[in-house]
C-alpha cells in the first residue's frame, strides 16, 4: 500500500533531499527562506525541523554570496545544494554561476569536482510578469560545464535530484512553478504521481516516452510536456496520434531519443516555454537537420515564447506561452 | 530598538496647515489603495503576486514632500505608496494592477513594475536591489547637466545585503552624486527577520564604511521622516553629495499578499499595528494640536475610499490589450516596422 501513494513535485523534491541528508552528512542546503518557510516553492518543506539550523540554511539576500560560497564549500568535499529563489534572479550571480562554478572544473584541468545542486524556480503563466515568469534553462546550457534538469513529474523530480546530488558536477536543477502542487497556483493531475519511498535514480541524459505515437514527435519539457500531453490527447480523436519525448535533462541530451522518434514519425515539433530564439527548440532542430534530415517529411516547427518579455496582462501572457490549443494547432498543420 | 538620534532643523515647524494635512492625505490614500487591492487579490481579480506598503505610509509620504516632479525615485518590489506618494494616479494604477491598456505600462508591467515617468518615478522593480544604480545614474544625469534635481533610492533591510548597494553606495559618494539612499528598516526580508540576516543592528551604520553620513529616523513618524529628508535632500541639491536614511518601520502585511507568515505570531504584528500605526500616530498629534479633528479625519478617508473606487471602475471600464500587443515595445521604434525582429 505503502509504495502506491502519491506526491506533488515539492515534496517529492524535499523527500529526495532528506535522504540523501540522511545518507550523506556532507550534503546541506542554502537558500532564501528555505528554513522556517520551507522554501518559497515548497521545494525543502520540513528539512528545517528534521536537520537543524546548521544543515537546512537561511541565507540573507546575497546571492552572489552563497552561490559562490557553494563552489568553496564544494570544492573542499561538501555537497551543498542551493537555492536561486526565481531562476529570473540569476543576472545578481551569474559570474559566480558562468565563470566559476561552471568552469573550475575544467580549467583546473579536472583536478577540481564540484558537487553542487543549485535549484531554481522556472515558469509563468500565473502573471508574474517580466522579472519572475521566465524559463531560461537554455541560457545555462548555452555554457560548458553545467549539468541541466527539467523534471515534469514528482516521480521524474525525485530520482533526478538524489541523481543530482550524487553526481560530482554542478548539476543546475530547475523546478516549474506550475507543477510544484501548490496550494495557491494550479497544476496538472499528471504531475501528481506514485513516488516510491525507497530512494532510486533516474540517469541523466534519458529522454522518457511520456506518449508513445506514430505520426507526429513532440519535443519538450517541463510544463509543456502537460500541454503536449493535453493536446495529443485532443489530436488523437482526430486520428493524429503524437509521440510526446520529455527530455528531462538538457545536458546531457538525449539525441538518440529525439532521432529514434523521427525515425518513428518523421515529423517534428519543438514545443518551449523559453524563448524562441538561440534556444532549445534551435538545437533540436538543428540536431534534427544534422542527424535526421532524411527522414524528416516536413520542415521542423518550433512553438515557443517569441523574442518578448513575458507580459503582465493576462490576455497577452497566455498568448505567448505555447497553450494547448496552440500545440495542436502546430500539430495539426504539420501532421497534415 | 534604541538609536542615536540626531536633530534635523524643524522645517516642518515651518510648513502650512494645508502641507501638514497633506502628509496625512498622502497616507490614507496609500492606505485606502492598498487596503482595497489586498481585498482584489484575495478576490482573484489582479494575478500575480501583490506586496502591501500598509504600515509603512509615513516614509513614502514624509520623503516625498520633499521633492518636486523634477526629482527622481526608484523603488521596489513593495512600491505602491511610493508611487502614489510621488505623484502617479490611482486610476491608473489600479488599470495597470488589472492589466489594462490605459495602465501605466499598458498591462505589461503589473504590480512590480509600475513606473511613471512623467513625476519621476523611475519604477518599481521586481529584483531586490535592482533599484541603486539607477538612482545613481539619474544623480549623475543630474550632475552632467548641472541642474540641482536629487534622486531618491527607496530599498529594504534585505536589499541592504544585496552586492549591489556596496557598488552603489561606493560609486555616489566617490562622485559625490545627488542621491539619497532611503532604507525602509521594515524588519523582515520576505520570511526572515533583519537581526538574522543582516551584520549590522543599524543599516545607517554602513554609510561610514562609504565616507557618507548615515541616520536612524523612526519611520512611523512622519515627521521625524520628514525633517530628516528635508535636511538630506537640500544637502544633496547643494552639491554636498550622497547620504543614507534609515527609517524603521513594520511590515504589517505578509511579505505577499497570502503569505501565511508562519515565521512570526499574529500577536507581534497586531501589537505594532495598534501601537505604532503611522497614520493614527500622526493623526492623533494633529488632533492635539487641533489640526484636523474626528469629521475631518473621516471624510479625509472617505474621499480616498472614494478616488480608489473610481479608480477601480477606470480599470474595469478600461479595454484589455489584444494579443498581437504582446508584441510592441521591446524596442523604441515599431516593430511592425521590423518584424523579424520579434517574430
Amino acid at each position: 500500500m505503502s509504495n502506491e501513494r502519491e506526491l506533488t513535485m515539492a515534496k517529492a523534491i524535499a523527500e529526495a533531499i532528506s535522504q540523501e541528508m540522511e545518507r550523506d552528512q556532507h550534503v546541506f542546503v542554502m537558500g532564501e527562506d528555505v528554513g522556517v518557510y520551507g522554501g518559497i516553492f515548497g521545494a525543502t518543506q520540513g528539512l528545517l525541523s528534521k536537520f537543524g539550523p546548521e544543515r537546512i540554511m537561511d541565507t540573507p539576500i546575497s546571492e552572489t554570496a552563497f552561490i559562490g560560497a557553494a563552489t568553496g564549500a564544494a570544492a573542499e568535499g561538501m555537497r551543498p545544494i542551493v537555492e536561486l529563489m526565481f531562476v529570473d534572479f540569476f543576472g545578481v550571480c551569474m559570474d559566480q554561476i558562468y565563470n566559476h562554478l561552471a568552469k573550475n572544473t575544467y580549467m583546473s584541468g579536472g583536478n577540481l569536482h564540484l558537487p553542487v545542486v543549485l535549484t531554481t524556480a522556472i515558469g509563468g503563466g500565473y502573471g508574474d510578469a517580466a522579472q519572475h515568469s521566465q524559463c531560461l534553462y537554455s541560457v545555462f546550457a548555452h555554457t560548458p560545464g553545467l549539468k541541466i534538469v527539467v523534471p515534469s513529474t514528482a516521480y521524474d523530480a525525485k530520482g533526478l535530484m538524489i541523481e543530482a546530488i550524487r553526481d560530482d558536477n554542478p548539476v543546475m536543477y530547475f523546478f516549474h512553478k506550475g507543477l510544484m502542487g501548490l496550494g495557491w497556483m494550479r497544476y496538472p493531475e499528471r504531475s501528481v504521481n506514485v513516488v516510491p519511498e525507497r530512494s532510486y535514480t533516474i540517469p541523466f541524459g534519458k529522454a522518457d516516452v511520456k506518449r508513445p505515437g506514430t505520426d507526429i514527435t513532440i519535443v519538450c519539457l517541463a510544463m509543456m510536456v502537460h500541454c503536449a500531453l493535453d493536446a495529443a490527447e485532443k489530436l488523437s480523436k482526430e486520428g493524429i496520434e503524437a509521440e510526446v519525448i520529455d527530455l528531462r535533462t538538457l545536458v546531457p541530451l538525449d539525441r538518440e531519443a529525439v532521432i529514434a522518434s523521427i525515425k518513428k514519425t518523421h515529423k517534428l515539433l519543438v514545443v518551449d516555454e523559453d524563448y524562441l530564439g538561440f534556444g532549445l527548440s534551435g538545437e533540436i532542430a538543428a540536431i534534427a537537420a544534422d542527424e535526421a534530415f532524411e527522414y524528416l517529411d516536413a520542415p521542423v516547427k518550433r512553438l515557443a515564447v517569441p523574442n518578448v518579455p513575458i507580459p503582465y496582462s493576462q490576455p497577452l501572457e497566455q498568448f505567448v506561452i505555447p497553450s494547448v490549443e496552440a500545440i495542436a494547432e502546430a500539430a495539426r498543420s504539420l501532421a497534415r | 530598538m534604541p538609536f542615536q538620534k540626531k536633530e534635523f532643523p524643524d522645517k516642518f515647524a515651518a510648513l502650512s496647515k494645508e502641507d501638514k494635512v497633506g502628509l496625512l492625505r498622502t497616507m490614507v490614500r496609500i492606505r485606502a489603495f492598498e487596503s482595497r487591492v489586498e481585498e482584489l487579490f484575495l478576490n482573484r481579480r489582479i494575478p500575480g503576486f501583490v506586496h502591501l506598503y500598509i504600515g509603512e505610509e509615513a516614509i513614502a509620504s514624509g520623503v516625498m514632500a520633499n521633492l518636486s516632479k523634477n526629482d527622481w525615485i526608484t523603488s521596489t518590489h513593495r512600491g505602491h505608496g511610493h508611487a502614489i506618494a510621488k505623484g502617479a494616479q490611482i486610476h491608473r494604477m489600479m488599470a495597470e494592477l488589472f492589466g489594462k491598456t490605459t495602465g501605466y505600462c499598458k498591462g505589461k508591467g503589473g504590480s512590480m513594475h509600475i513606473a511613471d515617468f512623467s513625476v519621476g518615478m523611475l519604477g518599481a522593480n521586481g529584483v531586490v536591489g535592482g533599484g541603486y544604480n539607477i538612482a545613481v545614474g539619474a544623480g549623475m544625469s543630474s550632475m552632467i547637466k548641472k541642474t540641482d534635481q536629487v534622486a531618491v533610492c527607496f530599498f529594504g533591510d534585505g536589499a541592504s545585503n544585496r552586492g549591489t548597494f556596496h557598488e552603489a553606495m561606493n560609486i555616489a559618494s566617490v562622485w559625490k552624486l545627488p542621491v539619497i539612499f532611503v532604507n525602509e528598516n521594515n524588519q523582515w526580508a520576505s520570511t526572515t527577520p533583519t537581526s538574522f540576516a543582516t551584520s549590522v543592528a543599524r543599516i545607517a551604520d554602513r554609510a561610514k564604511g562609504y565616507g557618507m553620513e548615515g541616520y536612524t529616523v523612526d519611520g512611523n513618524n512622519v515627521i521625524e521622516v520628514y525633517n530628516a529628508a528635508a535636511a538630506l535632500v537640500e544637502a544633496a541639491r547643494k552639491g554636498k553629495g550622497p547620504a543614507l536614511l534609515e527609517c524603521l518601520t513594520y511590515r504589517i502585511k505578509g511579505h505577499y499578499v497570502g503569505d501565511p507568515e508562519k515565521y512570526r505570531t499574529k500577536e507581534e504584528v497586531q501589537k505594532h499595528f495598534t501601537e505604532n500605526d503611522p497614520i493614527i500616530r500622526y493623526a492623533d498629534w494633529m488632533k492635539g494640536k487641533g489640526l484636523i479633528d474626528d469629521a475631518a479625519l473621516a471624510t479625509m478617508k472617505a474621499e480616498a475610499e472614494k478616488e480608489v473606487a473610481d479608480g477601480e471602475k477606470f480599470a474595469e471600464d478600461s479595454p484589455l490589450p489584444e494579443k498581437e500587443d504582446a508584441y510592441n515595445d521591446l524596442f523604441s521604434f515599431s516593430p511592425s516596422e521590423f518584424p523579424e525582429v520579434v517574430k
